[in-house]
């Protein structure tokens, strides 16, 4: 009996560390998603069962392999039939015979990059990329994925469902693309792992537990790729930009739960070993000479957070980088942050000027933070009319109730001088 | 599509909140009501009295029951509705994150099942009435 603890924990504890690596070999064997998970889950319960009866095997995750691919085996068997069926396994009978040479190292080779390559996908819908990941690599319940996606959760299982379906009917290679096809293919993949992380950090409510998973998630991901493709600088970026971002979350709440604006931020709760840590992978990124989003996107930040640290008051450079962000994604995020940056070093109109030309951009017209940087332009001109307006868009759009307040306090504050 | 949000919120809170957190509270759905109309997808929303005024009504027998109080009582109680024009699901389930319902109650989303051939609430009255 008290050998159930210790192999549940066991189990569990594969299931965190190795479920992707397991899932994207028998995928990649099954060429099924779903096929394979089926079987993975029936080998986990198969281990739930066993272990604590005759102990933990020596090497677990080749005993849950082995034991994955002959549910695997039975799975094809009841599915289908005739041809098709003999094709498949004799597929996954070389392919097995493969994976048995490298038992003996006890040593998967590591599918789970091509299994992120056949998550973001060209022919597999946008949205439903980064919420593959989540699922197929780390595991993630489509319940969890659903709530941090806004979606319901019946919903998001269909659509995880058609995915794999289209993974399996479509042939979608599980396979890491020619060097010539990474342009377009890897930033699919880092676009999927950026989505996970800017769902988690959209609402970073102490209490939203969920989400913050969500960004633990994408970190792991984002980490996982900077291991499997240490001579791609963009990945470097992807990671650098995320653990910048990561090590000011304890100061983005004062003691009240109450948000803090990044200018007012209390520098000492900023995590410094994460700080450190995205400064090394930002060098090591521009060592390669090859310029990309990600990688401005951190620079970015770090310009930010030196520019605090020294208390350097000319924004120049924070403008350059916008300035080479936005040539190179055209994106009106982008051109809204980088009107801020002007307003520090041409002044309010000459911000307000740019904010006026991205008013008519229909992309930002209920995105809350472009309302929220509207009214604080408007506000520092003096022109309350305008920035009560935008307050109440910001206030009316904004998702996360400590940002709501913070704002409803600043739209408070011009109201209360109106009636002086 | 349109979707209608059920609000439910406990109605104890709000005698709780000083005169500052009340007037903040009724400005928070001010400003999200205004939001959806800017967006265009906002097609009606009020709020209720609280359950203590509510009476409910049903035929048991032939005869006309009236009975004190609200139908179900719970933890939170109905306290209002946004009607709203939304392409799917997720449009909607987007808006409802924002609604100020969402951080301090609960918001049920439900899709409005339209009835054949009623167009709208004005054409089924002016059926009805021919």
């Amino acid at each position: 009996m008290n050998d159930a603890l210790p192999a549940q924990a066991v189990a569990s504890g594969i299931a965190r560390h190795s479920y992707g690596k397991l899932l994207a070999y028998l995928a990649a064997d099954m060429h099924d998603v779903s096929a394979a998970e089926d079987a993975l889950a029936e080998a986990f319960a198969a281990a739930l069962a066993d272990w604590p009866v005759h102990g933990c095997p020596d090497n677990p995750e080749s005993w849950l392999m082995t034991v994955a691919r002959r549910k695997g085996i039975d799975g094809v068997r009841r599915r289908s039939s005739g041809e098709a069926a003999a094709v498949q396994l004799q597929t996954m009978a070389e392919m097995q015979a493969e994976c048995m040479e490298t038992d003996d190292e006890e040593n998967f080779p590591d599918r789970r990059l091509a299994l992120l390559f056949a998550c973001a996908h060209p022919a597999i819908e946008v949205n439903i990329r980064a919420p593959l990941m989540l699922q197929t690599v780390l595991g993630l319940d489509a319940k969890i994925i659903a709530s941090a996606f806004l979606v319901s959760p019946e919903a998001m299982c269909k659509r995880l469902g058609r995915a794999k379906q289209k993974i399996r009917e479509a042939g979608i290679p599980f396979a890491i693309p020619e060097r010539e096809a990474w342009a377009e293919r890897l930033d699919g993949v880092l676009a999927a792992v950026y989505a996970a992380y800017a769902e988690g950090w959209s609402d970073p409510g102490d209490a939203d537990l969920l989400r913050r998973d969500l960004v633990e998630e994408a970190i792991f991901l984002a980490r996982l790729l900077t291991e499997l493709l240490p001579e791609e600088p963009e990945t470097h970026g992807l990671l650098a930009g995320m653990l910048y971002a990561e090590a000011r979350r304890r100061a983005r709440r004062n003691a009240q739960g109450e948000y803090v604006p990044f200018a007012e931020q209390n520098m000492g709760l900023w995590d410094t070993v994460m700080i450190d840590e995205a400064e090394v992978l930002l060098q090591r990124a521009s060592s390669f000479g090859r310029i990309g989003r990600y990688q401005l996107e951190a620079a970015l930040q770090s310009a930010h957070i030196e520019r605090r640290r020294s208390g350097r008051s000319n924004w120049m450079p924070e403008v350059q980088l916008y300035d080479a962000l936005y040539a190179l994604t055209g994106s009106p995020v982008v051109a809204l942050n980088r009107a801020l940056a002007i307003a520090e070093v041409e002044g309010v109109e000459a911000a307000i000027a740019v904010i006026s030309e991205l008013s008519s951009d229909k992309r930002l017209a209920e995105y809350q933070p472009y309302w929220a940087a509207r009214a604080a332009l408007f506000a520092r001109m003096g022109d309350d009319r305008e920035a009560l307006h935008a307050y109440d868009m910001a206030i009316g759009l904004a998702r996360d109730p400590a940002v709501r307040r913070f704002l409803q306090r600043r739209q408070d504050e011009i109201a209360a001088m109106r009636r002086y | 599509m349109q979707y209608l949000f059920i609000l439910f919120a406990d109605q104890n809170a709000w005698g709780r909140m000083s005169s500052v957190e009340q007037e903040r509270g009724v400005a928070a759905y001010r400003a999200y009501t205004e939001a959806l109309k800017e967006a265009g997808v906002w097609v009606g929303s009020n709020r209720l009295q609280n359950t203590n005024t509510a009476t409910t009504v049903r035929l048991v027998d032939g005869k006309s029951q009236v009975l004190d109080g609200p139908y179900a009582d719970s933890k939170e109680q109905l306290a209002g509705y946004y009607l709203i024009e939304a392409p799917d699901l997720d449009a909607a389930l987007s808006w409802a994150a924002r609604c100020p319902t969402a951080s301090h109650g609960t918001v049920e989303v439900r899709p409005v099942w339209p009835v054949p051939g009623a167009t709208s609430d004005v054409a089924s009255a002016t059926a009805t009435a021919a």
